[in-house]
């Protein structure tokens, strides 16, 4: 391999990673600020893209010059820092308060309904933009070619680096957004208003997305997918760098660039692994990231938020479930299409149960729950398909293969807390769903694969609902058992405070750990289920949308009940089953839903009925 | 007696299912330093904190220059001019001194203008550390550092809370000359404090907290003279 080529490898590598910094730095300074994970970065990235794929070439009506391609440029980031603001004031200062797993929720409701606005107002073709003016040729490095504009891109980075550094130490508003970042409390006490200052910072962080799409219309045409590859990236820039550090997010995304830039020499295929490898390695040893700091106690008042005494059940809550076993029982009698929705129902409830039963009782936040069911999916899916095994083992194997890659992932997860672990099961999640898509030769791809049949004793859709009711119902009362064990109560002690259970003797990583598999092996055996259910695996099973319903069926049952999620599976489903075929914008409905439900009851159908029973007693 | 600048009457408020405060009784006269005494847990801390707005306050009315402010977002309250001197200090550490005292600085109610200058002659020591980041000071720069920070809003009144706690005798006397010289400067201050020998210095008045009501109320003089107060409230 000759140095001239290794040099241009490098130099595309660099410019990736500015583009990647321009919209990561935006994204870890209202974190940093707000204390929010803000999943509605990459729509903002989307929409400058869009927008400037509708102003530029406006713009470039009157004169092709690059100057007028640049104002461009700006424009769409002002715009989408506009939207920035809007955002905060409707939404985010409403939810500064509540637990960080809703807040996430509540932002992806904003993804959601993003991409069906834009839809809506650009249509699904994808939109190619114009070419800088002055920028379209090549430049010659030794005697490598190397794009003009990519090498433009190159300074942009440090450009902006250099500018935001000016901002955050030259200017009142920087450093009242560095002194807020470390205790926002404090700065309200010294008599700051800290609507303005976050509203502020949402304009910021938006414009800097906002900027990022809009520099890449050259690149790449703005499509509707643009939102959720960008955001895990940069999710991964902002975790990797330390959540909240600008120079931190500068050294990770070049990090990033250069991991790419000659992974992709090495293993064309895993380039997406190996960044979050990365991003493992890097956790592991510095937790909070390379320049990130331990998060501050002060600033966050939000006591745990989760199941508190899990009693038994009380005289209603026994008729209720056995009103629902009835039911579950009965279906059959109805037509087939109920049996079917009522199959779907029991399993997702069984993969939602073992997910509060990370979240809710181990105040463990996994945003990435779908890979552990997914790969149960593919765990029996495969045996069948690729080996011909039959449906009784391929369906032992399902809990094994989720709980094995539970115990892998959660080795490391549960080093850490918080949101640093949120990001960890979500880049865990994108690594199996990378592998799973991109893997065509074993897993199929995207297309996945078909004849995941049940043996032929359990084909009928009635015998197939009671076997699914029969080991699900089996699953939930074990894991339920589990919940009321000691060891369930020490999860919940190590979730209230982890310090003070370490204090009085439990091995908090330890019991975590423990917890993870269990959840993990769970949602491996619904996913196995869901397989033979469905007949076939496709990549959707392991990613962010999924993960997503999961947290919603738990929002929507309600994270503090231990049987709440079981609810929520039902209604969650039945909505979507009932809803989506009557709309087409059936993403802005459930975007609107999950923000409904985040403000309007964060307590979920278990705390309205408990609520309802307060009332009535 | 003189102008009234807070007045605070039946004070409740806690954390959580926790009660801490049960109808705290508390004037400031203006110009006047007035000491918040009591032992650990007596709720001194949570009394400035609902003060201030930084917790809410259950019941009760705080009047602070004239107006009600109980319920007030903390930022609308320190912007009437009551400045807030937390106990854990709560510099900004990344943040250099100067930086430190910018967050701080506002056009405030107070009538003294205050410019880091002025208080560089107060607390020689920051003056020459103006450009070091605040996390690299020792603990007794840090307090001074939060109390800079906090004239540099003008404040007609302040919120001291603890400002000896953990100090060493020569910096605990240089926190007394910094609140002596605010007194002069015709700022009230409200100073939460267990040390008496610290509130005799600065301090005209006593008011002694006891599981979250003001027990005893009196001048300095009267209350070095009771043995039998100082036994029942303060000793440990």
């Amino acid at each position: 391999m000759d140095w001239d080529f290794l040099l241009v490898q490098s130099l595309s590598g660099l410019a990736s990673a500015s583009s990647l910094f321009v919209i990561a730095s935006g994204l870890t300074i209202v974190f940093g600020v707000t204390r929010i994970v803000n999943f509605a970065h990459g729509s903002f990235y989307m929409l400058g893209a869009y927008v400037a794929v509708t102003v530029v070439p406006w713009l470039l009506e009157f004169d092709r010059s690059p100057w007028l391609f640049f104002v461009g440029v700006l424009v769409s980031a002002l715009a989408v820092g506009a939207m920035g603001v809007a955002m905060e004031m409707l939404l985010l200062r409403r939810i500064y308060r509540v637990p960080e797993l809703f807040q996430l929720l509540a932002t992806f409701g904003v993804v959601l309904i993003v991409q069906d606005l834009v839809l809506l107002v650009w249509g699904p073709v994808d939109i190619t933009g114009p070419r800088a003016p002055g920028m379209r040729h090549a430049v010659y490095i030794f005697d490598q070619r190397f794009p003009a504009y990519e090498l433009f891109l190159i300074f942009v980075g440090p450009a902006v680096l250099g500018l935001l550094w000016l901002l955050m130490h030259r200017t009142r508003f920087g450093v009242l957004i560095r002194a807020a970042t470390q205790d926002r409390e404090m700065v309200g006490a010294l008599g700051v208003n800290q609507a303005m200052l976050f509203t502020g910072t949402l304009f910021l962080g938006a414009a800097l997305a906002g900027l990022g799409g809009a520099l890449q219309i050259p690149r790449v045409s703005a499509n509707p997918q643009m939102d959720l590859s960008i955001i895990t990236e940069a999710f991964v820039v902002t975790v990797i760098g330390g959540m909240g550090s600008v120079p931190g997010a500068f050294l990770a995304a070049v990090l990033i660039g250069q991991l790419q830039a000659f992974g992709v020499l090495i293993f064309p295929k895993i380039t997406l692994v190996l960044v979050f490898l990365l991003m493992a390695a890097v956790l592991v040893v510095k937790p909070w990231g390379l320049l990130g700091r331990p998060e501050a106690a002060a600033g966050r008042a939000v006591l745990p938020e989760g199941i508190l005494d899990p009693g038994p059940l009380d005289l209603a809550g026994k008729l209720l479930a056995a009103a629902g076993l009835a039911g579950v029982l009965a279906l059959p009698l109805l037509d087939a299409y109920a049996v079917k929705v009522g199959t779907e129902v029991l399993i997702l409830a069984l993969a939602a149960f073992s997910l509060n039963f990370l979240v809710g009782n181990g105040g463990i936040v996994s945003f990435g729950h779908a890979a552990y069911f997914g790969l149960g999916a593919y765990g029996a899916g495969l045996l069948v398909t690729r080996l011909g095994v039959p449906m009784e083992p391929a369906l032992l194997a399902a809990p094994l293969a989720g709980g094995a890659f539970a115990a892998l992932f959660g080795f490391f997860v549960v080093r850490l807390s918080g949101i640093y672990l949120a990001m960890l099961t979500l880049a865990f999640a994108q690594i199996a769903y990378a592998v799973v898509f991109q893997w065509v030769e074993v897993t199929g791809g995207d297309n996945g694969l078909v004849g995941v049949w049940p043996s032929s004793w359990a084909a009928s859709r009635e015998v197939y609902h009671y076997l699914v009711a029969a080991v699900t119902l089996a699953a939930i009362i074990g894991l339920r058992r589990v919940i009321h064990a000691p060891f369930g109560a020490t999860l919940r002690a190590a979730r209230d405070s982890a310090q003070r259970a370490d204090a009085i003797g439990v091995d908090v990583r330890t019991h975590r750990w423990l917890g993870f598999m269990l959840a993990g092996t769970a949602a491996g055996l619904a996913g196995g289920l869901y397989a033979f259910s469905k007949g076939s695996i496709d990549p959707t099973l392991l990613g962010i949308p999924m993960s997503v319903d999961f947290l919603s069926m738990l929002l929507l049952g309600g994270i503090q009940s231990v049987l709440g999620p079981i609810a929520g599976a039902a209604a969650l489903h039945a909505i979507k089953d009932f809803f989506l075929p009557l709309t087409d914008h059936w993403r802005l409905f459930m975007g609107l839903s999950i923000i409904a439900m985040v403000l309007v009851f964060p307590r979920g159908l278990a705390g309205a009925w408990a609520s309802i029973r307060r009332r009535s007693a | 007696m003189a102008e009234r600048v807070l007045e605070v009457a039946g004070l409740r408020a806690g954390y959580g299912p926790a009660e801490v405060l049960f109808g705290v009784e508390l004037t400031l006269a203006r110009g006047e330093v007035a000491a918040l005494m009591g032992r650990n847990g007596a709720g001194k801390t949570t009394t400035l904190k609902a003060i201030m707005g930084l917790l809410p306050p259950r019941a009760g009315s705080v009047r602070f220059a004239g107006r009600d402010i109980a319920g007030l977002a903390s930022f609308r309250i320190a912007r009437m001019g009551l400045g807030y001197v937390p106990e854990d200090r709560r510099i900004f550490t990344d943040l250099t001194v100067m930086e430190n005292l910018e967050v701080g600085r506002r056009g405030g109610a107070g009538g003294s203008a205050w410019t880091p200058e002025r208080l560089f002659a107060i607390f020689p020591n920051l003056a020459e550390m103006r450009s070091r980041r605040a996390g690299a000071m020792s603990g007794g720069e840090q307090q001074m550092l939060t109390i800079a920070r906090t004239l540099m809003g003008n404040p007609l009144a302040v919120l001291l809370d603890e400002p000896s706690e953990g100090l060493a005798p020569v910096i605990v006397e240089q926190m007394a000359e910094a609140v002596l010289s605010m007194k002069a400067e015709g700022i009230s201050v409200l100073v939460s404090e267990q040390n008496l020998d610290f509130a005799a210095t600065v301090a005209d008045r006593a008011l002694i907290l006891e599981k979250g009501t003001v027990r005893w109320e009196g001048s300095i003089a009267a209350l070095e003279a009771d043995e039998d107060v100082r036994r029942a409230y303060l000793t440990v």
